[in-house]
């Protein structure tokens, strides 16, 4: 190949030209235009006198500033900071406690923390997803993405209508090149090449004695497809935000509950949506099964829960039965219920200062820890003393699953199976304060009004008991009978819109995503030119978007491809003829 | 299967000893590699290679790659395929490897590999035997995170190897890190092996989990391969620029005997290219999970909220390389911030910041 520099030197523009438009992606606009307007100046140009050239150059000016921002924020240059900042403006959330994730924890921080809690008040960090400036870079990101999307996408239309360009007059100059000499007339080897190009589903067409071919548009295709995609999921999950509700509910083993807002425990509306629009639906649960591990370094660690339930649609539609696991929520409609938590309640007969009784049933305890260890208050509103008076009696105490026993010195529960249980109560009377209307915390005892039974010693009277025992209130009281424990098993019950269009949203995100990375887009020319003796010279040459150890590989076998419609005259001849 | 089923103890054991005997051949793997890389040094070529570099860089038009192999038919050879670089990247062949040519070098380098195979079939057994003594999936906890995570790295790095990449340099920095990676898990991060909570009971486990690992692994071959480009390009440009200062005896040493920072480059954006699809989708199938167990497919969890910035700093990455100004070395800043968001997520989160996520049996 020491001659080939008698075809002229070939200009870089040929080059370039070969090149254009291999992809959408927006020329850099460092290296294309480094003098261009990067610093803002005046847009305006030369301000005539008077007032009508004032508004003349104002409006220019705008426009030119306008212009100027929208360049800007459409660049891959704001595009990659403004990404950047996202992933710096997430980090916050992840070390600070959140407001949406967990309320509780962001109450105890700011108690721990009197100086720093207002300052990132100010800055909204306890609710970095939903603060201004959070939303402001990404809302800016997504104007830039659809000011790069729009241009891109009537680019890419184009170029799917426009052939591939020319070949460059140096196809040795391309990135990957092989040549051999063929005795078949070049026309013939020209008709082959884009015959077999086209098999191979390049676009190829001939034109100037040589075939120029591209193939791998999906790669552009899979690019667009992938950002807008992102804009369905962004979208999607604000309905998501914006329309979801939920609340939680506790339901005693054989209870049931049906989905209106009265039933439920606590109940978060989302912004457009509220109790109006819950799915009518109901269930009972019929069973609560928990497992957990007897032996093994875990003792003591959950194996397994399941609430078996009995459902219905509507009113009264057909009764279904289901079990609700962790990891696997029942669906009804728009509404998934999740098992969140369970726990015991004991059963109880309190008989008041009448000997009548004055409550009977389970009372739901809340948990405390791994082994169950519960607490609980139990009131009773409609308890009389024995002179026939009113007067509320109120139990406060824990339930232990798992007694450790009389010499453990410990009211902690060693096992969260009911295997020795046991019901530790302290007890009151006077009133519950539960008439003023206030809200009280149903599993807490509000003891400013009550005043505490006291043992004949003095003390408080305090009383241990295993199922079947009764604790005796001083002075005719009353008593207490614990009878036994039911389980109860509390639920999530959430409702949704758009989880199927982000879903959909993501799975095109990936497949665009596969086809932008996975897929190069090349150009491969042929060139086949006959000289004097009757040889034609066949010259394959071809371009990638980057360079690719595939690109030469591919180049090889298109090259073999050729071989029987332009068969190889034998290396020996060939080195012949160029010595 | 029952899920309660008894731990078998027996085979939890076996596992521990496979593990424990993997790390022993690694250890001599990363003593064969050492032998390696001393003989390497003594070698001609190694002494040399440095003044190779950058004297006979190579002018663009004759870095010839002849792809020559049978062809379909016995008769016709594959032809010659002439491939160029684009312009303005430095042609720098690729530097000699560890062994530099010196024989005995070669052969501890060999000896090496086969070492690795072998310490590699035991950390899989290892592993294997960890999930069949509970009967489910190995990665409920970070010693078995961890086990799984180095096992993949050692696997993706053979198969490399066997696929014909240029990728024998990256046996030491490996092995090295490997060896950390086993001595943490069986020390610092041991939990007994025992059946899993419910809420981590579900097929998603054996998806969402092993894609992270895997991606996981995959995008650490990619930094390691980002971190010698860093090197190796601060080495070439020294090195090409005869007037300013020149890299010390040692980083010559070395640096000369790996890879042309282009060819590091290209392997780097090429693996972390190619598992950013893949890490998407750990993200995507883990929202499924969370929606089927917590209700909500994202939540801004803390291991949430890191997922999330993990890969959008490999995005920015991606973005970066299609920019002109950002390409090379700004681009490869962004790789390893990256990867270092990844491992934040993997360690940092499982053991310091407390969420929906904490697991960690630690
Ligand atoms: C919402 C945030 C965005 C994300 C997560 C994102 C993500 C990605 C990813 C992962 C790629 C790699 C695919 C490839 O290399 O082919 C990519 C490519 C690309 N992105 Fe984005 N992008 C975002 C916003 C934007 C914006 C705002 C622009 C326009 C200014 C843009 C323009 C491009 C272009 C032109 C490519 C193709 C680069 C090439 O062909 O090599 N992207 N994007």
């Amino acid at each position: 190949m020491s001659t080939t520099d008698q075809r002229g030197a070939t200009t870089d523009s040929d080059l370039e030209a070969a090149t254009s438009q291999l992809s959408t992606a927006p020329v850099d606009e460092d290296a294309a235009a480094p003098q261009g307007q990067a610093v803002a100046g005046s847009f305006g140009g030369v301000r005539r006198p008077g007032t009508a050239g004032a508004i003349a150059w104002t409006g220019r000016e705008i426009t030119g500033w306008v212009r100027w921002i929208w360049r800007q924020l459409t660049s891959m240059r704001v595009a990659l900071i403004l990404l950047f900042l996202l992933s710096l403006g997430s980090i916050p959330g992840s070390l600070i406690p959140q407001t949406s994730v967990d309320q509780i924890k962001v109450d105890r921080f700011r108690e721990q923390h009197e100086t720093l809690a207002p300052i990132y008040d100010k800055l909204q960090l306890f609710d970095v997803y939903s603060s201004v400036w959070f939303s402001a870079i990404y809302i800016l990101l997504f104007i830039s993405l659809a000011g790069c999307i729009v241009p891109r996408s009537w680019q890419f239309v184009g170029q799917l209508r426009a052939k591939p360009p020319k070949a460059p007059r140096r196809l040795d100059r391309l990135p990957a090149y092989t040549t051999w000499q063929t005795e078949k007339p070049a026309d013939e080897v020209l008709e082959a090449a884009q015959r077999m190009m086209k098999k191979r589903r390049f676009r190829a067409y001939t034109s100037g004695g040589a075939v120029a071919a591209e193939k791998g548009y999906l790669r552009e295709a899979g690019n667009l497809l992938f950002h807008i995609a992102l804009f369905v999921l962004l979208i999607a999950f604000a309905v998501g935000q914006l329309w979801k509700a939920d609340g939680g509910k506790l339901v005693m083993e054989g209870d049931g509950f049906s989905n209106t807002l009265t039933q439920y425990d606590d109940f978060r509306p989302g912004t457009f949506s509220g109790a109006e629009d819950l799915d009518p639906f109901g269930f009972t649960l019929n069973d609560f099964t928990a497992k957990f591990a007897r032996s093994g370094p875990q003792k003591g660690s959950a194996r397994e829960f399941r609430a078996d339930v009995t459902w219905w649609k509507g009113a009264d539609g057909k009764p279904q039965k289901s079990a609700i696991r962790s990891n696997h929520p029942l669906t009804v409609d728009d509404t998934k219920i999740y098992l969140m938590s369970h726990g015991y309640a004991p059963v109880v007969t309190v008989t008041d200062g009448k000997g009548e009784t004055a409550y009977k049933g389970p009372v739901p305890f809340l948990p405390q820890d791994g082994n169950l260890t519960s607490s609980g208050a139990i009131k009773v509103t409609d308890a009389k003393d024995k002179n026939g008076k009113k007067d509320q009696l109120a139990f406060q105490g824990f339930f232990v699953p798992t007694y450790g026993g009389k010499g453990s010195g410990s009211m902690f529960s060693q096992f969260p199976e009911p295997d020795y249980p046991v019901l530790f109560l302290t007890a009151y009377h006077g009133d519950l304060g539960l008439d003023a209307g206030i809200p009280q915390n149903v599993y807490q005892l509000e003891t400013k009004n009550m005043k505490q039974f006291k043992r004949k010693g003095g003390g408080p009277l305090a009383q241990m008991m295993l199922p079947g025992e009764t604790m005796k209130l001083p002075n005719g009281a009353g008593s207490l009978k614990f009878e036994g424990y039911e389980q109860w098993a509390s639920f999530q019950i959430s409702q949704q819109k758009g989880n199927g269009w982000a879903l959909g949203g993501a799975m095109a995100a990936i497949f665009g995503l596969a086809g932008s990375l996975f897929i190069q887009r090349r150009r491969v020319w042929v060139r086949a030119s006959e000289d004097a003796d009757g040889r034609t010279t066949v010259e394959l040459a071809g371009l990638g978007r980057s360079e690719s150890a595939k690109l030469p590989e591919e180049l090889a076998d298109l090259a073999v491809a050729l071989h029987p419609a332009a068969p190889p005259v034998s290396e020996d001849q060939e080195e012949g003829a160029r010595a | 299967m029952n899920i309660a089923a008894a731990t078998n103890e027996n085979l939890a054991n076996i596992s521990n000893y496979l593990v424990y005997s993997a790390m022993a051949v690694y250890v001599l793997a990363f003593l064969a590699h050492i032998a390696e890389w001393v003989f390497g040094s003594r070698s001609k070529v190694g002494k040399t290679a440095a003044a190779l570099t950058a004297a006979d860089a190579a002018p663009a038009d004759s870095v010839k790659v002849a792809v020559k192999q049978a062809g379909g038919t016995a008769v016709l050879e594959r032809p010659k395929v002439v491939t160029r670089s684009a312009a303005g990247t430095r042609d720098v062949p690729d530097g000699p490897g560890a062994a530099a040519g010196d024989e005995q070098g070669d052969l501890y380098g060999r000896f090496a590999i086969s070492l690795t195979v072998l310490a590699f079939l035991l950390h899989f057994a290892g592993v294997f035997t960890r999930g069949w003594s509970v009967q489910r999936a190995p990665w409920g906890n970070m010693y078995e995170f961890s086990t799984t995570f180095s096992m993949v790295a050692v696997g993706a790095y053979l198969i490399f190897l066997a696929a014909k990449k240029n990728v024998r340099w990256m046996g030491l920095p490996l092995i090295t890190t490997v060896l950390l990676d086993l001595g943490l898990a069986v020390t610092v991060l041991y939990t007994e092996s025992d059946q899993l909570v419910p809420a981590l009971d579900s097929y998603w486990l054996w998806i969402h989990v092993s894609l992270a690992i895997t991606c996981g692994a995959l995008f650490y071959l990619g930094a390691v391969a980002t971190i010698l480009y860093l090197f190796r390009d601060r080495f070439e440009a020294k090195v090409a620029d005869p007037s300013g200062p020149q890299p010390g005896s040692f980083a010559k040493s070395v640096l000369s005997r790996m890879p042309a920072a282009a060819s590091l480059d290209k392997f780097a954006y090429r693996v972390n290219a190619a598992v950013f699809p893949f890490w998407t989708f750990t993200i995507v199938a883990g929202a499924i999970w969370a929606e089927s167990a917590w209700g909500r497919y994202w939540g801004w969890d803390p291991k949430e909220v890191w997922s999330f910035i993990t890969w959008v700093v490999y995005a920015c990455y991606l973005h970066a390389r299609a920019t002109a100004g950002w390409k090379g070395r700004k681009a490869a800043y962004l790789a390893i911030v990256a990867f270092l968001c990844f491992l934040f997520n993997y360690y940092g989160v499982n053991m310091f910041v407390d969420g929906l996520h904490s697991y960690s049996g630690v």
